[in-house]
């Protein structure tokens, strides 16, 4: 089916007609609430999540298939009923084959799920801002903000603007001069903040508390979250409705691998796959790698961390998903790794170089990790590997390695470039 | 002395809708122990069954999160603000 054409951006009423969005439930102790923009139980503080009905109507593999090609298709699976009005064109990115990069990591076969190309913004961030902006639409509220190492910042700027919704976004002062400009120019209000990201995520749970407004990783984080379980389905889908025996995806606040264990499961439950769940890995930056260390310490709490790498996307130092990423790691018999800034500089141009794909710092630091994970055993000669690729090398420029940037100047002779094509 | 607490909406509405508190004690434990005694039923969101802060919650001391500073054993002095939020936010 031909993707929905829609008009952008929607009058206030058009919006808030569309959605219910369903009742949440604590991940923690259980207490359930309704429909609420707020993410913290309040019982225990833990993090709620959406409920859904377990004997709702599935659509099967033929159904879903008919259906336009974006993350709606999955719908049922995603936590509102009605008709969603905003992003519908979001999702379904290109899972591409890369045989190259395979025979580098020494499995049997590897495939990339290319966020890099999401669409409006270029990351995987359109996936989870998507479901938090219809979320916004259905509690009636206006203005939407965030708290971002930048990929979230450009793509809630996006999205906002094509709903006609106001957006801040709070960034740390130190971002990448390409995330600031692929927020600003959406006409967001971008917010610079001394300090790390954790230090800009505090002041946006007191933002949410004190505002009002939808900061969708905080207050809708519980149904912001629930966008990232379509990467998984799209993964599912692509291979032909079945699982890999190992995927590798970056662990920033660790929510995307622990969607993606649910996501999975989700399907297996609704017998549209069989195998049994992949061995899922982690990958975060040295400079950076609480949850890395949970797993290879093996129990006890999230030690927080100050983060200091060129990896910004991955860089926060406490995240409030870190000890469920290592629960779904260790759960499924897989590992973490975490890799130096050379070596993510490395993993970028090896990406490039075998798949034609560009991404940015978060998508080196996962080539990086799975190269280490392969030498050291824990990715095997006989997987089928999915990398997730998350975001689009053209917003972090600066980090590919110096010596792919020594680019030869001549005159405009042609005994010039024989002579460089003689040295090759 | 006065140390001022802020507490989140979620749990302000324990302390008689007071967003802000003023607090004494020479460690964060006291002034917990403090607020506890005032509002019994904030007491089992601040600290759990062993005393211990909830994986859920993190304490900042002015700007500092508490877990880099020694937990609810830091000093504090007259004009600290300590800001309990829910660390379920974030990524």
């Amino acid at each position: 089916m031909p993707l929905p054409v829609t008009s952008y951006p929607l009058p206030a009423a058009t919006r808030r007609a569309a959605l219910q969005p369903h009742g949440l439930a604590c991940r923690a102790c259980g207490a359930e609430f309704p429909a609420q923009p707020s993410a913290i139980c309040e019982s225990c503080l833990g993090p709620l999540e959406p409920r859904y009905d377990p004997r709702r109507a599935l659509p099967s593999a033929q159904e879903i298939r008919a259906r336009p090609a974006t993350l709606w298709r999955y719908r049922e699976w995603l936590p509102f009923r009605g008709e969603p009005k905003l992003s519908l064109d979001s999702g379904f990115t290109p899972l591409v084959e890369a045989p190259a990069l395979a025979r580098a990591l020494g499995v049997a076969r590897a495939w990339v799920k290319n966020d890099s190309v999401s669409h409006p913004s270029l990351s995987f961030k359109d996936r989870v801002v998507t479901v938090a902006l219809n979320a916004a639409a259905a509690f009636g509220l206006d203005t939407v903000a965030c708290a971002s190492t930048g990929n979230l910042a450009n793509a809630v700027a996006a999205h906002a603007a094509r709903a006609g919704l106001t957006a801040w976004v709070f960034v740390p002062e130190d971002l990448e001069p390409a995330k600031i400009a692929a927020s600003v120019v959406y006409g967001a209000r971008v917010v610079r903040v001394r300090g790390t990201y954790d230090d800009v995520n505090r002041l946006c749970s007191q933002v949410a508390d004190r505002f009002g407004w939808g900061v969708v990783n905080v207050n809708l984080r519980s149904y912001y979250g629930e966008g990232s379980k379509t990467f998984g389905f799209e993964i599912a889908e692509q291979l032909g409705w079945r699982l890999p025996s190992a995927l590798i995806a970056p662990l920033a606040g660790g929510s995307l691998l622990s969607k993606l264990a649910k996501a999975f499961g989700e399907f297996r439950d609704a017998g549209l796959v069989s195998e049994p769940l992949p061995r899922l890995f982690g990958a975060q930056a040295a400079g950076c790698a609480p949850i890395v260390e949970l797993v290879e310490r093996g129990e006890g709490p999230l030690r927080p961390v100050v983060p200091h790498t060129i990896a910004r996307s991955l860089a926060i130092g406490n995240p409030a998903d870190g000890v469920f990423a290592a629960e779904a790691i260790r759960k499924s018999g897989g590992w973490a790794a975490a890799v130096d800034d050379a070596a993510l500089s490395e993993g970028i141009a090896l990406l490039a170089r075998t798949t034609g794909i560009f991404t940015e710092t978060a998508g080196g630091v996962t080539t990086a990790a799975a190269l280490e994970l392969a030498r050291s055993g824990r990715l095997r000669p006989d997987d089928e590997l999915v990398l997730c690729i998350t975001g689009n090398g053209l917003k972090t420029p600066d980090a590919l390695p110096a010596r792919l940037l020594n680019t030869p100047v001549i005159a405009p002779r042609l005994s010039e470039v024989a002579a460089l094509a003689s040295h090759q | 002395m006065s140390i001022t607490l802020q507490l989140p909406n979620v749990l302000a509405r324990l302390a008689n809708g007071q967003p802000r508190l003023s607090v004494d004690g020479a460690t964060l434990g006291d002034v917990i122990d403090q607020v506890s005694g005032r509002f019994p039923e904030l007491a089992p969101r601040l600290r759990d069954t062993t005393g211990e802060p909830y994986p859920f919650v993190t304490f900042y001391l002015n700007d500092d999160d508490i877990r880099f500073q020694g937990g609810f054993a830091a000093q504090v002095k007259d004009g600290d603000v300590v800001t309990v939020v829910p660390a379920v936010a974030g990524g």
